[in-house]
């Protein structure tokens, strides 16, 4: 083989790795560093999707870690039983890292006035907060912010994209 | 003099737009539904007599358009004209009669006697009886005969109605354009009629809530800049403001008490959403409504006595009222699944909800005395109700599609038209107060 073709091959095989990177979730917001690296996980081995204190499972999509919206029906604040253990795992990790911020921004669907949903987009993220409250995250470690009906993440006025929006998104500012 | 000030402040306006253009097109306006019984009337171009060129858009075009967005009046076109009389002797009225025209309006624009704008030299006649109902001379500044226009316009409005036009007022509205993260939001003020749009904030996080000062100088507004809701006030002239508000939790709902010396605001430190009344001299803040409840959406009685709110205390959000002095609530909107977000009517008696029924939103209007809702538009996502400085018509936000447009309601509900922006999505309406 020659040089210049052992050149593209490498070239290609290079194109190729960066290829196969997953691309960031532009919903996330993870502080640089603070990502693990995949020769880490190729030598551990997967996490135990389990485990809520391992910020690995912020990425594994077994994880309860990696979701990170809930869900609401219309004009409630109630979270769901199917929610219940995503609220929970965000707890423990909280819990175990001190260091560890959340943002529960809280929205709304479009029905209703915007400033009511301002006051309906904070009970849900009061909501989630006070049930990671009593599962040992700290109060300084949560903050809610509303948004009200101002950031759906759906457009259609109809059920489907209404019970999209209708959600409190847990946001990492530091993990 | 007020017409000084006026010319001062459309100086101002005109150098603000030279400072920020705005690179969305003006409202278009069209009206969906009239009334049969417009008045017929002709506002026969002016003559123009300054040594300028006469603009493009004359004064007679710009207050036949306002009558006829009223749906009260249908102006004759020019064009269907016989002939254009500028003094009253020259006008033949047994030919206007033939023409089924029962109002006349003629008039002439000179140079005003200071060589400092204009002077629009008008009157209004009765074709029938030949009797000058209105002769008048309004002054304007240097380049703002729209402004002049829309003037004549709310003295022909009032002559003919008995109610003073609200032609010369303006409106303030948020946009969103794109979607998602990318979407960038714009405070806007324009004329009542569209046009002059003048942007007073952009943002790329949300703006909502505008509300006018009793002056119509100041704007209170809503805005996520800092990552929360934060209430701002901002002069629409000189784009000075000033931070409100920006506590923990919920910042929103700003309105302006009568006098203008006071701020009612919902604030939600307390834990939930509470409203408060800030003087704003000093910065004092009063708690007034204490409940689990969500109370927020505060507006003021014309009389600056009571404060007007939206809560969920009884389950659903209705409209209730309490003393600005503090003391109980009770409940004003007696009827209806729910209701929210008032707008008071000049006189008081009269208060704009949205008025929710399933998924129907609609605006309706509680008369107080009657005790009863009228409603007022077919929904079915309408929302955010402001009344005219005169109480004639409501401006409020509704859906086209995925698109959020303006439309305008008269207060009986007969005459409709929508306000179209050339891109994007447009809502959050606040008709200025009449500005002196």
């Amino acid at each position: 083989m020659n040089t210049a073709l052992r050149l593209v091959m490498a070239a290609l095989i290079t194109m190729a790795i960066v290829a196969c990177q997953p691309k960031p979730k532009p919903t996330e917001e993870v502080p640089p560093g603070s990502e693990t690296t995949t020769e880490g996980a190729a030598v551990e081995g997967a996490p135990d999707p389990r485990d809520y204190t391992d910020a690995r499972n912020f990425d594994n999509p077994e994880s309860l870690l990696s979701k990170r919206v809930v869900y609401f029906d219309f004009d409630k604040s109630t979270v769901r039983a199917e929610y219940r253990g995503i609220v929970a795992a965000h707890a423990a990790y909280l819990a175990a890292h001190a260091a560890g911020r959340v943002t529960l921004e809280g929205h709304t669907d479009e029905r209703g006035t915007r400033e009511y949903n301002l006051g309906l987009g904070e009970r849900r993220g009061n909501a989630v907060m006070g049930l990671m409250s009593a599962q040992g995250a700290r109060g300084d470690q949560l903050v809610v912010v509303s948004y009200g009906e101002e950031r759906p993440v759906c457009r259609v006025s109809d059920e489907s994209c209404w019970a999209e929006n209708r959600r409190v998104e847990i946001v990492y500012t530091a993990r | 003099m007020t017409v000084t000030e006026n010319m001062k402040k459309i100086i101002f306006l005109l150098l603000a737009l030279l400072v920020h253009p705005l690179a969305q097109g003006q409202l278009q306006i069209e009206i969906i539904s009239g009334n049969a019984s417009a008045l017929p009337i002709a506002i026969v171009p002016f003559s123009w007599e300054e040594p300028d060129p006469a603009p493009l858009t004359g004064v007679a075009e710009i207050v036949s358009n306002d009558l006829y967005r009223s749906g009260l009046f249908d102006p004759m076109e020019s064009k269907d004209m016989p002939d254009r009389p500028s003094d009253e002797e020259s006008i033949r009225f047994g030919t206007w009669r033939l023409l089924k025209v029962d109002y006349m309006v003629i008039g002439k624009v000179r140079t005003a006697p200071d060589g400092q704008g204009h002077e629009l030299i008008y009157q209004l006649f009765d074709v029938h009886t030949q009797e000058k109902l209105l002769s008048q001379i309004t002054t304007v500044g240097q380049g703002d005969l729209r402004f002049g226009a829309h003037r004549v316009a709310d003295a022909i409005y009032k002559a003919l109605t008995g109610v003073p036009g609200a032609f010369s007022t303006r409106i303030a509205y948020v946009t969103a354009i794109g979607t998602g993260k990318a979407t960038k939001f714009e405070l806007v003020v324009a004329d009542a009629d569209g046009f002059s749009p003048q942007s007073v904030v952009g943002s790329p996080e949300p703006l909502l809530s505008p509300a006018w000062s009793p002056d119509g100088k100041k704007l209170a507004y809503v805005s996520f800049e800092k990552g929360n809701s934060a209430i701002y006030m901002q002069d629409v002239s000189t784009g000075a403001r000033e931070l409100v508000s920006s506590g923990r939790g919920i910042n929103g709902a700003p309105a302006f008490s009568p006098d203008g010396k006071s701020m009612a605001l919902t604030l939600s430190r307390s834990g939930n959403p509470e409203i408060y009344i800030k003087n704003l001299a000093t910065g004092a803040e009063t708690q007034l409504t204490n409940h689990w409840a969500i109370d927020t959406e505060a507006v003021w009685a014309p009389d600056g006595k009571h404060i007007y709110f939206t809560s969920d205390r009884g389950g659903k959000p209705q409209i209730y009222r309490v003393p600005v002095t503090g003391g109980n609530p009770e409940r004003v909107t007696l009827s209806g699944d729910s209701n929210a977000r008032a707008s008071i009517a000049p006189d008081g008696k009269r208060i704009a909800v949205a008025q929710g029924r399933g998924n129907e939103y609609r605006i309706a209007v509680w008369d107080t005395e009657s005790q009863r809702f009228t409603i007022l538009t077919p929904g079915t996502l309408d929302e955010s109700p402001s009344f005219a400085p005169n109480g004639s018509m409501v401006l409020y936000a509704t859906r086209e599609g995925m698109r959020g447009v303006l439309s305008a309601v008269s207060a009986d509900g007969n005459v409709r038209q929508r306000l179209i922006l050339s891109d994007g999505d447009v809502r959050e309406p606040a008709w200025s107060p009449v500005i002196r």
